[in-house]
């Protein structure tokens, strides 16, 4: 049986991380995302977030790479909690146990934030997914998205999330779980929808459900292929400069 | 002997002040200051605030340059105007959604009230002389010159917005429009709560508010990188005004009077950069002549045995 380098790297990896006495409390998140947890249900998360956490789009599995640490760990919480509800994450958090939790937020923290290349002043259309972003809609007490997650949604803080490196899939689905889906009547030939209660309730201080709430299904998409279509630039970034909005 | 003091002190007294206000002159030639504004009118039922024309009427051609460039210095004054700036702040910060939020300072309701007399001072300022107040005070730096291009340019951005405004007349939705002071009066340790629950989460527990980089996005609500003991921010009333119909952003609305009040003193009950106009260096004369008379503000108040108005740098 011939190996690849890197290959046998990894079993090695793997083999001399069995054999290391557990400590308490200590959990290796690198190897969780790429092994999965100590309770097979905490399936390797890249196998879903992708091999180098960036997510993948077509699946709506977010970017974790380079998100905050602490709001990795509190989305975990959250999911463990039900106050973010998803049938595929629920049953992984609740698999992993609170060092696992930390230990996986740690890692992909650790790993590359987003990089969106600066560029000038953007002068918005109105009714644009731009324009949402940029200048958002007072007169529905809805401010521009990137007032809180920062410049070019590169995200602020722990609370604030990236938006940039996200895919459409993934925020238009986080803006549905805010809103919930308003009931439909039946039409001529359509029937009746009933209505889907939000999904996600762990915005801090209700700051993010009243604003997906006032949005449109145009304006969700909008606004989601806005972020999405920032795309990740691989130019250093000096951040002594100033991001302009 | 008496009777000659007394006729002394009657011609020196008018002469001290007048040289006193003939110092605070050469220093900042016809600044004006930030001092409380009427009390609005009450938007009538079933009327709206006025309403600026679109970003996208702003015309192309030199004029409506003017405007755009002006409203990119109005939303990244730090980045665009640094010269201008001495701290973190941006005027968007106080004036939301690009100075076009009613009961958010909004530039189409100042922009007509200018050349102003006050009968207080017997003076006259401009509009470029008030946005000047804003860079010396809530930006804490150095007024950019009356011709400069930064002040043109803001002009013609609050120009632009008041387009068919009625020229002269006080607008509903003008200021802050502040909340009366509750009748049991304001609350620091109250505000505290409400701080910590509301507002800590973008501001910061230390109040410093959170920076991307070198860009600030929360501004700072107190310490070395806020506006000044001078700003009309420093004034509970004005704060409480501000904040019950901006914060949190867009759940404007939902403080209480009491609640807005209270957090507003717990944010202005703390150090920040020194008013520029200090008299002889001393807090006191400094109180007596400009912030005894404005409104409710803590500057040279002594608040949990430390005298208020020390300045931080």
């Amino acid at each position: 049986m011939s190996l690849s380098p890197t290959r046998s790297l990894a079993l090695c990896l793997s083999a001399s991380l069995l054999t290391l006495p557990l400590q308490a409390g200590a959990a290796d998140g690198e190897a969780i995302i790429q092994q999965g947890g100590s309770n097979p249900a905490a399936m390797p998360c890249m196998s879903c977030h992708g091999t180098d956490g960036k997510g993948m789009a077509a699946g709506g599995f977010p970017r974790l790479a380079g998100l905050p640490e602490a709001y990795i760990a509190k989305q975990l919480a959250d999911f463990k909690a039900g106050r973010r509800e998803n049938p595929l994450m629920q049953p992984i958090a609740q698999a992993l146990g609170d060092a696992e939790v930390a230990a996986v937020a740690r890692a992909y923290a650790a790993k590359p934030k987003v990089n969106v290349k600066v560029g000038p002043v953007e002068r918005p259309k109105e009714g644009s997914g731009a324009w949402l972003a940029l200048r958002g809609a007072w007169d529905r007490n809805i401010p521009e998205c990137t007032l809180c997650h920062g410049p070019s949604g590169v995200g602020v803080g722990d609370a604030f999330p990236p938006l940039a490196g996200q895919s459409a899939e993934y925020i238009e689905a986080q803006l549905r779980a805010w809103r919930g889906t308003p009931a439909q009547p039946a039409g001529k030939k359509a029937r009746a929808v009933a209505a889907v209660a939000p999904t996600r309730s762990n915005d801090p201080n209700g700051l993010m459900r009243h604003i997906a709430a006032d949005l449109s299904e145009a304006e969700i998409k909008a606004v989601a292929a806005y972020f999405a279509g920032l795309g990740e630039s691989t130019e250093p970034f000096d951040e002594s400069q100033h991001r302009l909005r | 002997m008496k009777m000659t003091l007394r006729c002394l002190s009657v011609v020196l007294l008018p002469l001290v002040t007048t040289s006193a206000l003939a110092a605070d002159a050469v220093r900042n030639p016809r600044l004006d200051d930030q001092t409380q504004l009427p009390k609005a009118p009450v938007r009538p039922a079933g009327q709206t605030y006025f309403q600026p024309p679109a970003e996208a009427d702003i015309p192309h051609n030199a004029f409506g340059d003017l405007v755009r460039r002006g409203q990119d210095l109005f939303m990244n004054t730090r980045a665009l105007a640094p010269q201008y700036v001495g701290n973190d702040m941006n005027c968007v910060n106080c004036h939301i959604d690009r100075g076009r939020k009613a009961n958010s300072g909004p530039m189409w309701a100042a922009y007509p009230m200018y050349p102003a007399y006050r009968k207080k001072n017997n003076k006259v300022n401009t509009f470029v002389e008030r946005m000047q107040g804003c860079f010396q005070f809530s930006m804490n730096g150095k007024p950019p010159a009356a011709d400069s291009e930064v002040m043109t340019a803001l002009t013609a951005y609050a120009y632009w917005m008041s387009t068919g405004i009625h020229l002269g007349k006080a607008q509903p939705g003008r200021g802050f429009n502040e909340p009366p002071p509750p009748k049991g009066g304001y609350d620091i340790a109250r505000g505290k709560a409400v701080y910590d629950k509301q507002c800590a989460l973008c501001h910061g527990d230390d109040g410093t508010g959170k920076k991307v980089g070198a860009t600030s996005v929360f501004p700072p609500l107190w310490g070395k990188d806020s506006y000044n003991w001078g700003a009309g921010m420093h004034r509970i009333n004005t704060a409480a005004g501000f904040i019950q119909h901006n914060m949190p952003l867009g759940r404007g609305r939902t403080l209480s009077d009491q609640e807005a009040w209270d957090v507003a003193a717990y944010v202005n009950s703390h150090e920040r950069p020194q008013d520029p106009r200090l008299v002889n260096g001393d807090i006191d004369e400094t109180r007596k002549r400009y912030h005894a008379d404005d409104g409710v503000n803590l500057y040279g108040v002594v608040v949990d045995g430390r005298k208020l108005g020390q300045g931080v740098q």
